[in-house]
């Protein structure tokens, strides 16, 4: 065993140490060229197009007479995130719930990567589901749905993310020291409350950011919304409705046969932009709400 | 997971693994097509794409030793990366449009503007529509511009045509970035990009397909490709231009010209310098020989003979500048000849 | 205190516990319909000649072999890269930063990533590796990208499972006399080591299904060759699958479900790895 005295072991620490920052300083210098690219870009979008234009609710950057208002676009996004978190936490959660708490080893170590499977499919394959598939059986609940619809799109995105929540709150969980849930289980508490009380408290960190991770993902989910939810701007509270997210929005005009320079090519950096901008809000909540509510057990 | 699972895991990839040694079929060749090399860039639009990979792939065959490398991110973006010289062709389903003129003189870029198929754009109703089932039946141009013009209030078949029941019309279209979107609106409404905004457009053709089956009274616009192969479920409908007698989308008519205004004519555009090495040359004066039966292979329709010759002219003599500078509304064979 | 309630309590717990049963058995059902609508319509196109051939305009001819090869190329290079860079971040802002602003920051910083659209990861990409960094269409900035998008993803879950690493174990080591490296390298990463695989296998199902940002990097949607080494231009089977089901012909649809069978294949493969070895660590752990 090699001999340390007290000179190499701190050059060596030193040097893991600045070695391990620049990784993690790595994610700042992708933010920093995200803000570049959607920056620049979006100046030149506002030298155009003013403030309380582009806070309007109208949404038409291609077909004449153009308009820029961008609250259909977000209204979009809302419904997707919305009613997939409504699908994907609760399920995800108790799933997981289930996984830590209640099933055997055995199929634990079946069901979890299984459910992990589904995590891989292309979203593409999610798009053409929600659209044969899930579409014609919702359509027999709600005969005035039409054929592209939020609510399809909501569903099969929450049906992505499920195996986000669900795996990372199953880890979370059993990080939770197993003294802990002894001890109530020691004062003659049920497996429930055990869960409720003092489990899910134990692990909220982790939980939390399952939600926030899986939240995230449903904001920049693109092909799915894009084939099922349709491409139509659309200002409603109704699911059966078509819409058109941001991204769906992003990803349509970039693909297509937008001129690179022209107000319509800039509107896509702008609607990249207020995206990052939402996500960021999101994620600064979600932090002060965990600072406010996470319970240290050491 | 325990260790059979991880054992079924290892034989699924052994099972892939053997699957792919099989090796490569050597066909017979002479021995210049053999040596024959060098790497050739497309990008561009989707509705191009079909054709270029189709001549693509039997020019492989052919020269194997050539790269042809094709993607589609859309006939603006195409066109992007063709002007930074980063794509030696350019797959276009419209002409090129001024602005991009621009960045390709900035750029001191010259390209060949050639056309190498129709794409007959077909409105189509669901087969089981009660008031087309006749054979006479028809729409005209105007009244397609009442259902789609800006600001169009249409909701109903009956505000088309006396005597048509008041049944919702529910509209389809290609998504608003799109060729075929500009192309139709230009044809029909007389202007790029203008339309009304409430119909529902999907990016994905296959989409645009399931909306009008899934709906009795519902009436869209795509591709002829997308037409053809689902005729069981789609009529197309026989367009009436002004006086001339309703022509319907077939290879026939969309080849003859007879079926207007809703035939395009759709590109390539090949970098001028660049056309100068062999194996681009090769290749583009391959796609030309080949465009007819290729193009009629994945869904679209050949050009006259007379415009395929006119085209592998222009290409010989490396004529630059697209055909329609001079904006003039000529058929494709009068412009080329110019 | 009122009352015994006790069986009012068991009562809870049985319709919880059923509640937690039916949700996971709902999950799986769901996947169950899904996996049984692709294999249905893609069995009869899995052959020899599937996996061999190239790309062709007829169905029948048709084969994923440049777009496989692609994807496996890819998935190794974005693991190779990706892994070491996010758990390199993950310690680094769990062990060594202080709570200072500029930590702060990142932290926030990586949770934001994690929602940003991948296509603007293709945005990215396509301008830094693709034109500054001049590695044009190739395999490496394609996996560059990847790793981009699926950083924050590893970080966030490395993280969460470096965090419950017991502090009395690293007390322990420390107390040995181990440097803060040595505790890090020999206790706390074996210890979060499951925690960070899952995070591991999550962001790699994500990056093999990815086609938009491929799109803006330069990956090809037809090819006739196998990638020969990082620099390469290739395809990769989430590209020929969008393709495929892009087209108007049926028998197109069929061939991509096929494809998606062979992608799932894959996926099953690198999550088998992985699982073996979460399975493997987490037994030993408790």
């Amino acid at each position: 065993m090699t001999v340390y005295n007290a000179s190499t072991k701190n050059w060596k620490e030193e040097s893991i140490k600045k070695l391990l920052f620049l990784c993690a300083f790595l994610s700042i210098l992708t933010t920093l060229g995200i803000i570049w690219i959607l920056g620049s870009e979006s100046f030149e979008f506002f030298k155009e197009i003013s403030f309380s234009d582009f806070f309007g609710s109208e949404w038409s950057p291609l077909i004449q007479p153009q308009s820029f208002g961008v609250f259909p676009l977000v209204c979009g996004t809302l419904h997707i995130v919305v009613i997939s978190s409504f699908f994907a936490i609760p399920v995800g959660l108790l799933s997981a719930i289930y996984l830590s708490e209640y099933a055997s080893n055995r199929s634990r170590a079946m069901i979890k990567p299984t459910l992990e499977v589904l995590a891989g499919i292309p979203t593409i394959v999610y798009g053409y589901f929600a659209l044969t598939f899930v579409t014609p059986l919702l359509q027999k609940i709600f005969p005035s749905m039409s054929v592209y619809n939020s609510l399809s799109a909501s569903l099969v995105v929450g049906i992505m993310i499920l195996p986000m929540v669900c795996s990372l709150c199953d880890d979370a969980l059993r990080a939770v020291p197993s003294g802990l849930r002894q001890a109530g289980y020691a004062m003659g508490s049920t497996s429930t409350e055990v869960s409720l009380k003092i489990t899910i408290p134990a692990a909220l960190s982790g939980i939390v950011a399952s939600f926030v991770l899986a939240f995230s993902r449903a904001i920049g989910e693109t092909m799915i919304v894009a084939l099922a939810a349709g491409s139509l701007p659309n200002l409603t509270t109704n699911p059966l409705e078509s819409i058109q997210t941001m991204t769906a929005f992003i990803v349509e005009t970039g693909k297509g046969d937008v001129a690179v320079g022209t107000v319509e090519y800039n509107s896509i950096f702008v609607v990249a932009g207020l995206l990052f901008l939402i996500t960021l809000v999101i994620n600064l909540i979600a932090n002060l709400l965990l600072k406010k509510y996470r319970e240290v057990y050491e | 997971m325990n260790k059979s699972m991880a054992t079924i895991s290892l034989l699924i990839i052994i099972g892939i693994t053997l699957f792919m040694i099989k090796g490569d079929k050597e066909d017979i060749l002479n021995q210049a097509d053999k040596q024959l090399s060098g790497t050739i860039n497309i990008d561009g639009s989707s509705t191009v794409y079909p054709i270029t990979e189709a001549v693509a792939e039997e020019f492989h065959k052919k020269y194997p030793k050539v790269k042809v490398i094709v993607n589609y991110s859309g006939t603006g973006g195409g066109f992007k990366k063709f002007y930074n010289g980063e794509t030696q062709i350019n797959d276009a389903s419209r002409p090129i449009k001024s602005k991009e003129e621009t960045e390709i003189k900035k750029n001191k870029i010259t390209y060949i503007e050639l056309p190498v198929a129709y794409d007959g754009l077909s409105v189509v109703v669901n087969r089981k529509n009660p008031l087309f089932e006749d054979d006479n039946a028809y729409i005209s141009t105007d009244e397609l511009k009442k259902i789609w013009e800006p600001g169009s209030k249409v909701q109903f078949w009956s505000e088309v045509r006396d005597g048509w029941p008041k049944e919702k019309i529910t509209l389809y279209g290609p998504g608003v970035a799109s060729g075929t979107f500009d192309y139709f609106t230009k044809a029909i409404n007389g202007k790029e990009q203008a339309s009304r905004k409430d119909f529902s457009p999907n990016e994905d053709d296959n989409a645009l397909v399931k909306g009008v089956t899934g709906n009795t009274y519902a009436l869209g616009y795509f591709g002829y490709a997308y037409y053809i192969e689902n005729k069981k479920l789609l009529r197309a409908l026989p367009i009436k231009q002004g006086n001339h007698p309703a022509v319907p989308p077939t290879a026939i008519t969309i080849e003859d010209g007879s079926y207007q205004p809703l035939s395009r004519p759709i590109f390539i555009y090949v970098n001028a310098e660049a056309a100068k090495d062999p194996a681009l040359k090769t290749f583009v004066e391959f796609y030309l020989d080949n465009a007819a039966t290729l193009s009629k292979e994945v869904g679209y329709v050949a050009l006259p003979s007379q415009v395929y010759d006119l085209a592998k002219k222009r290409f010989s003599d490396s004529t630059t500048g697209s055909i329609y500078a001079t904006g003039q509304k000529l058929p494709l064979e009068q412009l080329l000849k110019q | 205190m009122s009352g015994n309630n006790i069986p009012y309590r068991r009562f809870k717990e049985k319709i919880f516990k059923g509640l937690c049963r039916l949700m996971t058995f709902s999950a799986i059902l769901i996947l169950g319909v899904l996996l049984y609508h692709i294999v249905s319509e893609g069995w009869e196109r899995l052959s020899s000649d599937f996996f061999n051939n190239l790309p062709s305009r007829r169905p029948s001819q048709a084969g994923i072999k440049p777009a496989l090869w692609g994807t496996i190329w890819l998935m190794g290079l974005t693991a190779l890269f990706a892994i070491p860079l996010a758990v390199a971040s993950a310690l680094y802002l769990e062990e060594y930063a202080k709570k200072n602003k500029l930590n702060y920051w990142i932290d926030i910083n990586i949770a934001n990533l994690a929602g940003v659209p991948s296509i603007v990861y293709g945005m990215l990409g396509l301008l830094f590796f693709v034109r500054v960094l001049a590695l044009g269409n190739s395999l490496l900035a394609g996996a560059l990208t990847l790793t981009l998008l699926i950083l924050p993803v590893i970080i966030t879950s490395a993280r969460e499972a470096i965090r419950a690493v017991p502090r009395g174990l690293r007390q322990a080591s420390l107390a040995l006399g181990a440097s803060q490296w040595q505790t890090i390298w020999f206790h706390v990463l074996p210890a979060s080591l499951p925690g960070i695989l899952t995070g591991v296998i999550l962001s790699l199902s994500r990056a093999i299904g990815e086609t938009a940002p491929l799109i803006m990097v330069g990956a090809a949607m037809y090819i006739a060759n196998v990638p020969e080494g990082p620099m390469d231009s290739y395809s990769a089977l989430p590209m020929q699958i969008y393709d495929w089901s892009s087209r108007p012909q049926v028998e197109f649809h069929e061939l991509a479900a096929a494809a998606i069978m062979a992608l799932l294949g894959i996926l099953l493969f690198m999550n088998g790895i992985a699982v073996w070895i979460r399975q493997h660590y987490q037994v030993k752990g408790k």
